[in-house]
């Protein structure tokens, strides 16, 4: 195992990979449940309110493009992806069945913040402590199994013999449109 | 930074090592004995601990319970004291005057500049009280997983060294490359393959 700060750092480019991934999944379609092979949940991602891509420009200079706002329109992030960009963060919806979250997930260190999952009940009394956490536990975990579940399938379509001609071939002709 | 926050940041880790005996026994112990101090030592500018996640302010384990269901829930409090630089720079400056005039030099030099600076700073410090920052701690033994409610750096350092300090476990944060290669889906074969990736372009 590598030294954890070595790997944290030799391996970031992986999670803004992921996440640019993630863009082209979306805005083609690509079928979320299929991906994570979630059954029995009807899983809907779409693109939240925010995405910040960085362009290396060499010489450990880099270029920027915040794209801030409700249904802000995402040309200046299409443009930034052609120049070279990947994605380095980004504000997602998912919706689970009919329940709704909303959070960013960061690529470097998928960190995930400002998560909202669906409201739940006001606690009134010491005794409603319990039921709280664990609803609140388990709105949480419905979020990370997804976001695993598809790490995971990124991860392994990246290694396959078919990541070139497949995936990567089709995310680079999305670019260019 | 509490887990029942209508906005949440988490940061992730897996939890790596084996405890003897019973988990909820040495886990109890453990917080126990690294529990945050109530009594404020003056000279301590930062003051690190566990407490329960029904009472950040009362750190008792014998009285509330770190077990919900199957899963571990407790805070990790850090009390930290800091002076304000500007109430620093107003003190100094009326003591350099004080002296100036007590002893009818016209300037103080540097060393006895730095001297008061540090004597200020220090008796700021005993007078200020320290501020109570909560962070909780979800721990998930069936999967060895374990959910921290703030991404920030030193917080989450300070998780990592106390929570191997209390329960002698490690904490392994999750980011691409421990994600990928902690997952149960990948074989050696594929985690050879994923230490040999590096990064593409999307664009041609």
């Amino acid at each position: 195992m590598l030294d954890i700060a070595v790997a944290y750092n030799k391996y970031k480019f992986l999670g803004n990979e992921f996440l640019t991934w993630l863009w082209y999944v979306i805005e083609n379609e690509i079928s979320i449940n299929e991906l994570t092979k979630i059954k029995d949940k009807q899983i809907v991602l779409k693109i939240g309110n925010s995405i910040v891509l960085e362009n290396s420009l060499g010489d450990d200079a880099k270029e920027k493009i915040s794209i801030k706002g409700d249904d802000a329109g995402l040309e200046e992030g299409t443009m930034a992806l052609k120049k070279g960009g990947v994605v380095t963060e980004i504000n997602l919806n998912l919706k689970i069945d009919e329940a709704e979250y909303r959070f960013t997930i960061k690529g470097e260190s998928m960190n995930i913040t400002g998560l909202k999952t669906p409201p739940s009940g006001k606690i009134e009394g010491p005794d409603e402590v319990e039921g709280a956490v664990l609803e609140k536990i388990f709105l949480c975990s419905n979020v990370f199994e997804i976001v695993d579940a598809l790490y995971s399938s990124y991860i392994k379509r990246r290694i396959s013999d078919n990541w070139t001609a497949g995936d990567l071939a089709a995310m680079r002709k999305w670019v260019q449109i | 930074m509490g887990l029942l926050s209508s906005s949440l940041s988490v940061a992730r880790y897996r939890v790596e090592g084996e405890i003897e005996g019973s988990l909820v026994e040495t886990v109890k112990q453990g917080l126990k004995k690294n529990a945050v101090t109530e009594i404020e030592d003056e000279y301590a500018e930062i003051t690190i601990g566990w407490t329960p996640f029904e009472s950040p302010f009362e750190p008792d384990f014998e009285k509330f319970t770190f077990t919900f269901g199957t899963y571990f829930l407790f805070t990790l409090r850090i009390d930290k004291k800091s002076v304000p630089s500007k109430i620093v720079q107003k003190q100094v400056a009326m003591e350099i005057t004080k002296r100036l005039k007590e002893s009818g030099r016209e300037f103080v030099s540097k060393n006895e500049k730095t001297d008061i600076k540090e004597m200020i700073t220090e008796k700021l410090m005993r007078q200020m009280p320290s501020v109570p920052n909560m962070y909780d701690v979800l721990w998930i033994p069936e999967d060895n997983s374990l959910m921290f409610c703030t991404t920030q750096k030193a917080a989450n350092e300070e998780l990592e060294t106390l929570f191997k300090n209390s329960f002698k476990l490690k904490l392994i944060r999750l980011f691409p490359f421990t994600m990928a290669d902690g997952c149960k889906d990948f074989s050696d074969q594929d985690r050879d393959k994923i230490a040999k990736l590096v990064p593409i372009k999307y664009s041609r």
